[in-house]
């Protein structure tokens, strides 16, 4: 379990981290989700004591990083893939965690077939590596010391479409045997589908947190009849307020039980009914940053 | 077939190790760490050939001397001069980027997370450095003993050991301190092109500067000494220092070695590594 608490980062007069709290629960992926530049590197990096906080505190199990004798091997850490020393071969940077964390050798071959990269790649220097590549060596040199916590910024960042799905079925797993996950991430839907929690900084500050489900419970309803008129005034009339979408949907914020049940009592047979998850996250998302979106208003 | 075998093996393995309750982890020894920072010092393309350059400098300053040189000055201490001059270019350079490829390269993300005591870490680089330089000293040694020896053979001469075991350890300490100039620049400069610069003027611009305001002022003359790093290191070369010039030599030390390596730690200990 990762605990932080109170964290500020400040430099000079500019607040980095403001007052960032929150848990990420043993056995559930955490999705640290925020605009670029929010604060959800440097969060990590105090995590894992590369950078000094200005004041609170980021305990993992109740210690600090810097208190673990041997990190590699309680916390997997993927800062970013591309910070290795370009000229060493992928097996020499697994070769040198591995002694530096006092493995046994056959880890390093278990974590190149692990993540996937062959004989042949792994005996290439970095610098010919894709970004793709490097994530996979990044995530086998924290997989490298069978850690029971997992604290990765960006890991799906260059991964083609196999080897995103890849990664969520193989940190779906890990936390399903009892591993904790913490990911920032900025491509929602990747953190939707894999995420069991949620915490979203902007500014430095959270802006909202808690489990996938709390917090895209608000998302609403979609639903779809062949009249969308008259099934938006049923709606309405339960109560509800209605957009209809061009494409002859409405979204509301209703549940899709009273969406049912407004339809059922006008008489209107439902081509479509679901939660309307699939753009939940990002509208939430861009709604609660919108303050700190370089774009502006964008919600 | 066996692929597969393996694959599922390696799988299940990585299962088992995941559910398995957690043990406590045993501290990471220094001893561990050394060998690792030896082992970062010689495994990529670049660190290789400066660390085979020690070997490839020693036998063609030696092949020079004894090719271009007159017969009588085959002698052992020359050969030792010879093979010195590029050792104490090389050895800081080796010491510099032992601390810097971290920061440059920026692989100290995984070493400072792997090892989140960055003083350890260091004296870890250190000892390594100073191990390499030492060794390298020695390699010096037996290659200016061939050079003699070969030198005797071809002019037909006595080999001409003037050289005494003091002379030779006097050396060694004046390189190997030189190396760890190159390291406390690495501690406190972080960047490869710029601790090399650094390390550049101490040695070739400084000196004569200083030289000149020795010459020019004599309160400064009388001074030089014990405020001169790389003056005091000199003397180191030349042998047979009396207890002043050890003195000065720790004195110049302390001001240009020991108190700017102090405060590099402690602006290391605290600094970001991004």
């Amino acid at each position: 379990m990762i605990t932080v608490s109170s964290l500020t980062k400040t430099y000079g007069g500019f607040t980095a981290v403001d007052d960032v709290s929150f848990t990420a629960q043993t056995g559930r992926v955490t999705g640290f989700l925020g605009p670029n530049g929010a604060g959800k590197s440097t969060t990590m990096r105090i995590m894992v004591g590369l950078t000094p906080a200005s004041t609170g505190t980021a305990l993992i199990d109740g210690r600090r990083f810097v208190d673990l004798p041997n990190p590699g091997a309680e916390v997997g850490v993927l800062l970013d893939a591309s910070a290795q020393h370009a000229g060493r071969t992928g097996r020499e940077i697994l070769t040198i965690a591995q002694r530096t964390m006092g493995l046994p050798k056959a880890r390093v071959q278990d974590m190149l077939e692990l993540v996937s990269l062959t004989d042949e790649e792994a005996d290439r220097r970095v610098r010919n590596y894709s970004l793709g590549m490097r994530q996979r060596l990044g995530i086998g040199t924290a997989l490298l010391g069978d850690p029971h916590v997992l604290i990765l910024d960006e890991p799906a960042n260059g991964l083609d479409p196999a080897g995103i799905r890849w990664m969520r079925d193989l940190l779906r797993g890990y936390a399903d045997r009892g591993g904790t996950v913490l990911l920032s991430s900025h491509l929602l839907h990747e953190i939707e589908v894999i995420a069991d929690d949620l915490v979203v900084i902007g500014n430095g500050r959270i802006v909202a947190q808690g489990t996938k489900a709390e917090l895209l419970a608000s998302a609403g309803t979609v639903a779809r009849a062949s009249d969308a008129v008259a099934l938006a005034s049923a709606v309405e009339r339960a109560g509800h307020a209605v957009t209809v979408h061009a494409d002859g949907s409405i979204h509301t914020e209703a549940t899709t039980e009273q969406v049912g049940v407004a339809a059922l009592a006008a008489g209107l047979a439902l081509t479509e009914l679901r939660a309307a998850d699939g753009a939940g996250l990002e509208e939430m998302f861009l709604e609660l940053t919108a303050d700190t979106q370089r774009e502006g208003a964008a919600a | 077939m066996s692929t597969t075998v393996l694959d599922s093996a390696a799988t299940t393995d990585t299962v088992s190790r995941t559910t398995r309750p957690r043990t406590a982890s045993s501290p990471i020894p220094l001893t561990r760490l050394i060998g690792v920072e030896l082992r970062k010092m010689f495994d990529t393309r670049s660190g290789f050939w400066l660390m085979a350059s020690i070997v490839i400098t020693s036998v063609l300053a030696t092949a020079a001397l004894i090719v271009f040189a007159p017969d009588d000055q085959l002698t052992f201490d020359n050969f030792a001069a010879a093979i010195g001059a590029p050792m104490t270019v090389i050895l800081p350079i080796i010491g510099i980027l032992a601390v810097t490829s971290e920061w440059s390269q920026r692989s100290g993300l995984t070493t400072f997370t792997l090892v989140p005591h960055r003083g350890k870490v260091l004296g870890a680089k250190f000892i390594a450095a100073v191990g390499v330089g030492t060794v390298a000293m020695f390699v010096a040694l037996v290659v200016g003993t061939l050079g003699t020896l070969v030198g005797s053979a071809i002019t037909g001469l006595d080999p001409v050991w003037n050289g005494s075991v003091d002379e030779f350890l006097s050396i060694t300490l004046g390189s190997v301190l030189g190396m760890m100039f190159g390291f406390m620049l690495g501690v406190v400069i972080r960047n490869s092109a710029g601790a090399i610069v650094a390390y550049f003027v101490y040695t070739l611009v400084l000196p004569p500067l200083l030289g000149l305001l020795a010459m020019s002022q004599q309160w400064f003359a009388d001074l030089q000494p014990w405020v001169d790093y790389s003056f005091a290191q000199n003397t180191l070369f030349e042998g047979g220092l009396t207890s002043e010039q050890w003195q000065q030599l720790a004195v110049s030390g302390t001001i240009w070695f020991l108190i700017p390596l102090v405060v590099g730690l402690v602006i290391v200990r605290r600094a970001e590594v991004k």
